[in-house]
């Protein structure tokens, strides 16, 4: 497979339309004949993160890379920053708001999940400058 | 069990999705919260849900999940349907709560399939 590289940007302004970033990479990814686990998996990853982006930030890029090793995804915001990341990963803390709980979000499980369904998973934040997640899921294994 | 037995089973009206009744599915799950929907559910192709809103059919596209029942008559927020089209994932509506909705589709062989926990 030839590398590939598809970019992103995601907006702040519209929860409505969170998740559109995520479902064009789920349709490349079909379309390159991955497997249907592997699909499922990116997705899955970039959905929580582009969540996220819109919920806690004010959108960002997303820049996705895909080689015959793995597929990464690196999601970029300049929002307000991860006071403290340790506590961010916890499974059941969040700070969203209640119009994103109203939404079926904000459960406190995005970043845990992010994690849970990719191979590696990097966050970089500072507060006030923004955030940087990259995440990347093996494709070698399969 | 097709989508149509469904919406036959729980009197439900096909909000969209008209070409897709004859779609087989085995398994189903039920929740209002889509962070537990794209965090435990795995292989579900049914989702029973109160919420109506596009990021039920965004969490639903991601977890490959053909079918959205909407529960207690509700009606579906604006966009909801023609992300759902898009998406190629039908939309039943029922006045069914949740619980006897789950009930009735359980009894009648719709399983809650498997379930992993993180």
């Amino acid at each position: 497979m030839p590398k590939l590289h598809f970019r992103y940007e995601v907006d702040g302004d519209d929860f409505t339309r969170a998740g559109e970033a995520s479902s064009k990479l789920k349709q490349s990814l079909k379309q390159l004949g991955l497997s249907p686990q592997l699909v499922r998996r990116a997705a899955i990853a970039m959905y929580e993160g582009e969540i996220n982006m819109v919920a806690h930030a004010d959108g960002g890029v997303i820049d996705v890379d895909i080689d015959t090793v793995a597929i990464t995804i690196v999601m970029k915001d300049t929002g307000k920053g991860i006071e403290d990341i340790g506590q961010a990963m916890k499974e059941g803390f969040s700070t969203a708001s209640e119009e994103v709980r109203q939404m079926g979000f904000g459960a406190g499980m995005g970043l845990p999940n992010m994690k849970k369904h990719s191979d590696y998973m990097k966050v970089d934040s500072e507060v006030g400058v923004g955030t940087t997640v990259t995440m990347k899921i093996s494709i070698a294994d399969e | 069990m097709t989508i149509g037995e469904i919406a036959k089973l729980i009197n439900a009206e096909v909000l969209t999705g008209e070409g897709l009744l004859s779609k087989n599915v085995l398994t189903a799950c039920g929740a209002d919260l889509m962070s537990d929907v794209l965090a435990f559910i795995k292989n579900q192709s049914v989702l029973i849900t109160g919420l109506t809103n596009a990021q039920t059919v965004r969490t639903s596209e991601m977890m490959d999940i053909v079918c959205i029942v909407i529960v207690r008559g509700k009606q579906p927020a604006a966009g909801m349907l023609e992300l759902a089209e898009e998406s190629g994932i039908a939309v039943l509506s029922t006045s069914y709560s949740m619980y006897t909705t789950c009930g009735i589709l359980y009894d009648k062989g719709l399983s809650g399939g498997e379930r992993i926990l993180a």
